[in-house]
């Protein structure tokens, strides 16, 4: 009878197979990792007793400490966060435009300037940061250009991204005109890909603000060199102020960040 | 009257032995509105585009004026376009600039970079943009933004764009195909008219043959890379449609 055809099935026998193989893999993948990471379980088991306990000596937090240091090293970190920012924008600008293959129709020079913006995001920030204590000796110089390395990657990707998908008509309606290269990046490209540029820099420093409070953890200057004191002596109620400070710092970027960015679509 | 523009021998190719122009050979006069009808991909964009070499012609000469287009390049090649407007099926405004400012884009051409980056245009474009604006009806509009406008009137800022560059000759590839019927009317007066205005030829790539008899002093008629009619609407026959569009059903 025909009602006997009529049944319809999401996955053919094959894609089944496929599918239950995968899973499997996919479980077998997780139970070699954990056996992988040796987990002590001893330890494990012990867990909310520590964290309980570390709590108990966090609190309460060390409000005092807050104007004698914390203060200090929290406007560090914004002028590392900021400064960083600012400075990824002017490489990452020229990157991104070479990167873009409708504005630099060379393979070559793309190429090169998309190695750049992969080898600038390739590195974490902790590890630019390290290297440029070594380069700076310790303090915020080194973590604003740990910042500013990392970043460009960053934004100039995804400026590169956002220029090469702006529309080709009104390139094109400018070059019709007689308008040089420069002029059309001025009148074409810059309206049009404006929003997104400003949303790349907000979102970056953004992140920038939370990456520089913990950079100082390898001594580039800010929080983290506090923190890391603090967590050094045992001082649990500071490491709890520096803590909250954190959290309120990232709250009140994130507001910022909301209000401008409603803003510029 | 004077030949202005003078197309010789023009073949285009995109992919080497497959040619889109077959050889175009076409005088253009100081005066009067061509239209250039022809179906979808038989290459009436191409050739308008050839003349401003927004498509760079494979052979063949554009004599404007007694330069020659088809080989020049760089400031040369900009020279040549700023005397050359041109006006887009999809408008090609800039979405995100005021329409004054699209207007002054006609101006990139002779201001310099810094001077464009600030705005700062001579007052005798800013005038001519304004007076413009009076022209195309859409007088008090300065400040609003392109990407709130609609179509037709999208499309009446594209014309005031290209003659802010004072052009020598206006070129409209499809330029009322994403319109409505009367919109559609508005436009081809527009056009019409300010050629007439600026005592310059227009060129008009369109599909609506019946606009083309209204408004054109001179139809051409391509098919398959070539041109089969050349002369005033009046002469235009079923037969050459028939020709240049192929089958005859559609003409009922």
């Amino acid at each position: 009878m025909a009602a006997v055809s009529a049944v319809w099935q999401r996955h053919s026998r094959g894609q089944k197979l496929a599918r239950t193989v995968l899973w499997l893999l996919v479980a077998a993948a997780v139970a070699a990792s954990l056996k992988g990471i040796d987990v002590i379980w001893e330890f494990l088991w012990d867990a909310p007793e520590q964290v309980a306990d570390m709590a108990w000596r966090m609190w309460p937090p060390d409000l005092a400490y807050y104007p004698q240091e914390v203060h200090k090293a929290l406007m560090e970190t914004f002028h590392i966060a900021t400064v960083g920012t600012i400075f990824s924008m002017l490489f990452a600008l020229p990157l991104a435009i070479l990167a873009a293959h409708n504005l630099t129709p060379n393979k070559a020079l793309n190429l090169f300037a998309k190695t750049c913006l992969v080898a600038s995001r390739s590195v974490n920030s902790l590890v630019w940061a390290l290297l440029f204590v070594a380069v700076f000796g310790p303090g915020p110089m080194a973590g604003t250009v740990a910042i500013a390395f990392r970043s460009i990657g960053f934004v100039g990707k995804l400026l590169g991204e956002a220029l090469e998908e702006v529309h080709f008509g009104a390139i094109e309606a400018l070059k019709a005109a007689g308008a040089t290269q420069t002029s059309q990046i001025l009148y074409g490209y810059w309206p049009a890909v404006k929003p997104a540029f400003w949303s790349i820099m907000l979102l970056r420093w953004d992140i920038n603000i939370r990456e520089s409070s913990v950079l100082g953890l390898v001594g580039a200057g800010g929080l983290g060199m506090i923190m890391n004191a603090a967590i050094d002596t045992f001082q649990w109620e500071r490491v709890a102020t520096i803590l909250l400070t954190i959290f309120a710092v990232v709250v009140v970027v994130e507001i910022v960040v909301t209000f401008f960015r409603r803003r510029l679509i | 009257m004077a030949v202005v523009l003078s197309i010789k021998g023009l073949v285009k190719a995109y992919r080497p032995g497959v040619p889109v122009l077959k050889g175009i050979d076409l005088d253009f006069e100081e005066r009067g509105l061509t239209a250039i009808i022809g179906s979808s991909g038989t290459g009436k964009s191409t050739l308008v585009r050839s003349v401003n070499r927004l498509v760079n012609p494979t052979e063949g000469s554009i004599l404007f004026k007694g330069q020659e287009l088809s080989r020049i390049e760089g400031k040369a090649l900009r020279e040549a376009r700023r005397r050359i407007g041109m006006v887009f099926q999809e408008y090609n405004l800039v979405e995100r600039l005021t329409v004054m400012e699209n207007l002054l884009t006609g101006r990139l051409g002779y201001v310099g970079l810094f001077d464009a980056w600030l705005r700062r245009f001579p007052a005798d474009d800013v005038a001519y943009a304004f007076r413009l604006l009076d022209v195309i009806g859409l007088a008090g509009f300065a400040n609003q933004r392109a990407d709130s406008l609609s179509g037709g009137q999208r499309q009446r800022v594209g014309i005031a764009r290209a003659l802010m560059q004072r052009p020598e000759i206006l070129l409209a590839d499809e330029p009322t195909s994403s319109l409505d019927p009367k919109t559609s009317v508005e436009i081809m007066e527009l056009l019409k008219f300010q050629g007439i205005d600026h005592n310059i030829p227009v060129l008009v790539n369109i599909h609506d043959v019946d606009l083309a008899r209204r408004f054109a002093d001179r139809i051409i008629g391509m098919t398959g890379g070539t041109v089969v009619f050349d002369g005033p609407p009046e002469q235009l026959s079923d037969d050459h449609l028939k020709l240049i569009y192929g089958g005859e059903g559609w003409l009922q």
